[in-house]
């Protein structure tokens, strides 16, 4: 039996690819304003919570943890996680058409490798059903059609 | 005999740097498994969200013994990758340990949450393996 998702599901993976990147990519930008943080100036870190940047990341990567939570408990870890990792083509799109970076062509290898992994994934059941001789310790929603 | 020192050396180098990678790989694929199995424990969070609010369902993924189980994994696979990151090169030890915590989570979903791993699913861990590998190039 192939589940399919719903349209709100998918709109969770979705959240799950952009809030990682854009969380890392904001973290990112606001530590190198902050500066090089070192083990002796520690206290260097709560100055970094008041970096408007540094803020933003982590209410992303809050948002990331949140909706990668949501998205395993009705999906298998190994349709999740590709999802993920697309995050990574979402970094290297941004870096060449929003930073200018130059993308090499391992990247670019790279990046459709990723997007192929994806799309093998993509096709296939997001959930396995498992027999159960208690029905009632399954998930809730395991047994609806998505 | 210097020459066998010298190698001697390099080898146990070489050791420890993809003992100190594997750990973060089987920490973080430790606190995957444990994280993906209490959420199927916990069941659909959209639905109890829809029932309790969000406070319900913060309650229901908190006072899962398995999910903080797998975040202790997680912070001790952070750890690790910062402890990693002082001793390897970045461009060596990120995507080695993210590649190999591809593969490891798609054996430990099948072996642990017993996940239907097929043809698709091993191909797009291995895809996706090589593409993280080849993004850090």
């Amino acid at each position: 039996m192939k589940h399919t998702l719903s349209l709100q599901q998918y709109m969770v993976l979705l959240a799950v690819m952009l809030t990682a990147s854009v969380g890392d990519t904001l973290l990112s930008h606001g530590m190198k304003q902050v500066g090089p943080v070192s083990v002796t100036h520690l206290g260097m870190l709560l100055s970094a919570m008041r970096n408007l940047w540094v803020v933003s990341g982590i209410l992303c990567l809050l948002g990331f943890f949140a909706s990668y939570l949501t998205a395993l408990s009705w999906a298998d870890l190994t349709f999740v996680l590709p999802s993920t990792a697309f995050g990574y083509v979402v970094v290297a799109l941004l870096s060449k058409f929003w930073l200018h970076e130059t993308v090499s062509p391992y990247r670019w290898a790279g990046i459709v490798l990723i997007v192929c992994g994806v799309g093998f994934v993509a096709n296939g059941p997001s959930l396995t059903l498992h027999e159960s001789k208690h029905p009632a310790e399954e998930p809730a929603a395991a047994g609806e059609a998505r | 005999m210097v020459a066998g020192a010298e190698t001697s050396v390099l080898e146990t180098g070489v050791l420890e740097t993809w003992v100190t990678i594997v750990t973060v790989a089987v920490t973080a694929v430790a606190g995957d498994v444990l994280t993906a199995g209490a959420m199927r424990r916990i069941g659909d969070l959209d639905l109890i969200r829809a029932k309790s609010g969000m406070a319900g369902a913060i309650r229901a993924v908190t006072s899962s013994p398995m999910f903080l189980m797998g975040v202790l994994s997680m912070a001790l696979s952070f750890f690790a990758l910062l402890f990693t990151l002082s001793n390897v090169e970045v461009s060596l030890a990120a995507p080695a340990s993210a590649s190999l915590t591809f593969l490891g989570n798609a054996f430990a979903a099948k072996l642990f949450l017993k996940e239907n791993v097929d043809r698709r699913r091993w191909l797009a861990a291995v895809f996706v393996c090589a593409g993280v590998f080849l993004l850090s190039k």
